[in-house]
């Protein structure tokens, strides 16, 4: 029992120690090093060696001067084996290991002699190894859109490995792809009409959505019930049954090409999801303040004006938020409605842009960022509101 | 007087609720019966737009004559295909002039021209010509005259009006555009997709409900593949995934983990040996899921971490008590609490990953093997141009759909009862 657990730590916790290392060393290769190896064999031994010796050690040396003490050793070791690195590297790996070795400290010869203690040595690494490898694997093409948009056409085809940012070079080099798609492909333009389009489908949006949803939450009508449930059935239906007739009548109607008939069929199919997210939060609304304004001979634009508006900031300010999100990011309606370079919005314009082989890449990559980060800096900062219009609006996307 | 108040309650509910109705059956209600009639035609992309008379009006002053002045209609039916029949034409005039030599076909009435050109035929052209003379003798203004525009009214089918009625788009659309291989293709997507973001939602929130430090912040991480734009995000990964100057591939080779670099994204099948047995993958449908995975896994991590975090405390306490692992934990304790939330999530998702478009059309457009019944609307519709074989497409997506949505309330309302 007491060998297995050992064993089973040993393994997972040099598994771990591996797999931090090699994420160094990848990044590391995208700064322009030439590591060619993981050296998995090897990496593994020592993490085994060094996970073992903690448990001899036990509690006789102070932990500080163990930690410090094995993190030098494996950085010697390490910059023995792969020759001419430069300094950072070498403190990086000192500060893995460091790190390493201050995680494994709690587990001692007792503490694995208890039951399911490997079951929860198991647990504790897969827990710091889904943290390491997610936020890798998610960071590392945001990390890659922004990176390429610096570089130039030659450095990325020579080395696609090269990650290292240039910051010596002047400001208008560096930002060079930012000011050709300013100047060359008018990108000033569709930013515009993006915020215009994701800006007045919040606006017509909330407009239709909150008289419509308190009629939902506090009316009583014929037909109620079967609104509030067709509101849900319709929000299932998909964009791409919608657009061949959309786009058969939009055509004939003259339409296409216009920020009107994206602003249409935008708030159309935000609609649902936001009457249901706000007739939700009206419900929750004490009905005795509408009492008393009624009895103040209120009508009922009025309440919804004077009591319900300022109540319900907070949902109305996640629904918003959620809506933007969905317009600034839409797609397939402005794939399909937009043809005249005038009228594209961001997402469009990217498409556009990367339908011409000849685009170099950096200008594509800029443009992304310049997609992602308005979308990515509200998501950031008003998190909580965008949260729970993502749990409610979720049965889309 | 409560009848009164309730007959206004009503009132004010339809008034309410009647703008946000109207727009939304106008948009997505009538388009999806709009589908219906559309794909028992025939109709092209060409054949959607209304034909028109036009007309271009060219002003010549005549250099001997300043009295005089020549106008030339270039007249033409827009269409390739349509007749237009009992064309009106009428343009106004400056005051003080007339018309000479008038064509039979018009009539000239205190400065309006008004004019009755029949039926043209498809591609029809004419140049039509009028000289005209001041009465008064003094200059006509070349400016005076170009400020009016003629106006042009004719009658046309519309073909998407007509009672010709046809099965032949079903018959394409169900036997002979390999309508299994798309099936399959689109399941295939649809299932790996949802299960996997659903297995990575719930690694997340398990990592996530643990206490370490940056957990907040870690949670909001997990979000941004979902926040993103899908333009931007796709073709990160195409960059990062091609195979001549990919990173991926780059880093691969760089590790001699692969000797030549794979196209993930333009290879159909690839092979590769796996015990003695020759495995085939579909290696570009693959690279599709995962991306699907990876952008929608954070879905299922908020909607999983909500469950996760009201579970009692008591449970797992009292489980402490008895002497259970993590793992019997897990498996008697967790996951019973969220195997509901899971098959909601697995219907939702497989549903909406269904009718999945843009992710797959901005990968590969559709290519090596990728093509799924959303991007068969896409292809049908506008790349081949046959508006009635893309609604076809759209009916058969949409008649599944309501089977998934049969059973997804069906489930819903069993979950309901039981509870």
């Amino acid at each position: 029992m007491k060998v297995k657990n050992i064993i089973i730590y040993c393994i997972v916790s040099s598994l771990f120690l591996f797999s931090l290392v090699s994420i160094w060393k990848i990044l590391s290769t995208l700064q322009g090093l030439e590591v060619k190896n993981f050296n998995f064999s090897l990496i593994f031994l020592i993490g085994f060696i060094i996970s073992l010796s903690y448990l001899i050690l036990g509690n006789k040396i102070n932990n500080k001067i163990k930690s410090i003490f094995f993190s030098l050793a494996f950085t010697f070791l390490d910059s023995y084996l792969i020759q001419s690195l430069p300094m950072w590297y070498s403190i990086g790996i000192f500060l893995i290991v460091y790190f390493f070795t201050s995680k494994i400290q709690k587990y001692s010869k007792e503490y694995l002699n208890q039951e399911y203690s490997s079951q929860i040595v198991l647990f504790d690494f897969l827990t710091l190894f889904g943290i390491v490898l997610f936020s890798f694997v998610i960071l590392f093409p945001f990390y890659m859109m922004l990176v390429t948009s610096f570089k130039t056409q030659i450095a990325l085809l020579v080395n696609p490995l090269d990650f290292s940012i240039n910051f010596n070079q002047d400001m208008k080099e560096l930002f060079k792809s930012y000011f050709v798609i300013f100047k060359t492909y008018k990108f000033g333009k569709f930013i515009l009409t993006s915020s215009i389009v994701s800006i007045g489908t919040v606006i017509i949006t909330l407009i239709f959505a909150i008289p419509a949803a308190y009629a939902v939450a506090r009316l009583n009508f014929f037909g109620k019930t079967f609104l509030s449930t067709s509101i849900l059935i319709i929000y299932m239906f998909p964009a791409i049954v919608l657009v061949i007739p959309l786009y058969t009548v939009f055509s004939q109607l003259g339409l296409r090409n216009s920020i009107e008939g994206l602003l249409i069929v935008y708030t159309a199919t935000t609609l649902p999801v936001a009457i249901y997210m706000l007739q939700g939060y009206f419900k929750s609304i004490p009905k005795e303040l509408e009492e008393a304004a009624i009895l103040d001979r209120q009508n009922w634009f009025g309440i919804i004006f004077k009591i319900i508006i300022p109540l319900s900031v907070p949902a109305i300010s996640s629904v918003a938020l959620y809506v933007f999100m969905i317009a600034w990011n839409e797609f397939l309606f402005s794939l399909m409605f937009l043809d005249n370079p005038n009228s594209f919005t961001l997402s469009r314009a990217i498409q556009y842009l990367s339908g011409d082989a000849e685009t170099p890449r950096q200008y594509l990559m800029a443009g992304s960022v310049i997609v992602t980060l308005p979308v990515l800096l509200i998501f950031v900062y008003f998190e909580k509101y965008l949260v729970s219009g993502l749990t409610a609006g979720s049965v889309k996307g | 007087m409560s009848n009164k108040l309730s007959k206004i309650e009503k009132r004010t509910a339809y008034i309410l609720t009647l703008p946000a109705v109207c727009l939304v059956f106008a948009i997505i209600l009538f388009p999806i019966f709009a589908n219906v009639w559309i794909s028992f035609k025939e109709v092209g992309l060409k054949d959607i737009r209304i034909p028109e008379p036009r007309a271009k009006k060219i002003v010549k002053s005549i250099s001997e004559e300043p009295a005089k002045i020549k106008i030339l209609y270039k007249l033409r039916n827009s269409s390739l295909i349509q007749e237009i029949r009992n064309i009106s034409f009428v343009d106004k005039f400056p005051k003080n002039t007339k018309p000479i030599d008038l064509d039979e076909r018009c009539i000239f009435k205190v400065n309006k021209i008004r004019c009755n050109f029949g039926n043209w035929q498809a591609k029809y052209r004419e140049n039509f010509e009028i000289i005209l003379k001041s009465t008064d003798g003094k200059k006509i203004e070349k400016k005076e005259v170009k400020s009016f525009k003629p106006k042009l009214n004719g009658k046309s089918d519309n073909i998407l009006l007509s009672t010709n009625f046809t099965l032949k788009n079903f018959k394409k659309v169900l036997f002979e555009n390999e309508f299994f291989d798309l099936l399959s293709t689109t399941f295939y997507y649809t299932f790996f997709g949802t299960v996997g973001s659903i297995i990575f939602g719930v690694l997340a929130a398990q990592m996530v409900n643990q206490k370490f430090f940056g957990r907040t912040f870690m949670r909001s991480i997990l979000l941004f593949p979902y926040v993103g734009p899908v333009v931007a995000l796709a073709y990160t990964w195409e960059l990062l995934l091609d195979p001549n100057s990919g990173t991926l591939n780059s880093l691969l080779i760089n590790f001699q983990i692969i000797e030549n670099p794979i196209n993930l994204l333009g290879q159909k099948y690839i092979t590769f040996n796996f015990f003695g047995f020759d495995l085939k993958l579909r290696l570009a449908l693959t690279t599709v899921i995962f991306f699907e995975i990876w952008r929608y896994f954070p879905l299922a991590f908020l909607f999983i971490l909500a469950r996760l975090q009201a579970v009692p405390k008591e449970l797992y306490e009292s489980a402490d008590v008895d002497g259970a692992g993590p793992i019997q934990k897990f498996i008697n304790i967790t996951l019973p609490q969220i195997t509901a939330v899971i098959s909601i999530l697995f219907m939702i998702r497989f549903i909406w990953n269904f009718n999945k478009f843009e992710d797959v059309f901005l990968l590969t457009g559709g290519a090596s093997g990728t093509r799924t019944l959303p991007i068969n609307v896409y292809q049908q519709g506008f790349a081949i141009s046959d508006i009635g074989m893309g609604s076809a497409v759209s009916i058969v997506i949409v008649i599944l759909l309501l089977i998934f949505m049969y059973f997804y309330f069906h489930l819903i309302g069993k979950k309901a009862n039981e509870s």
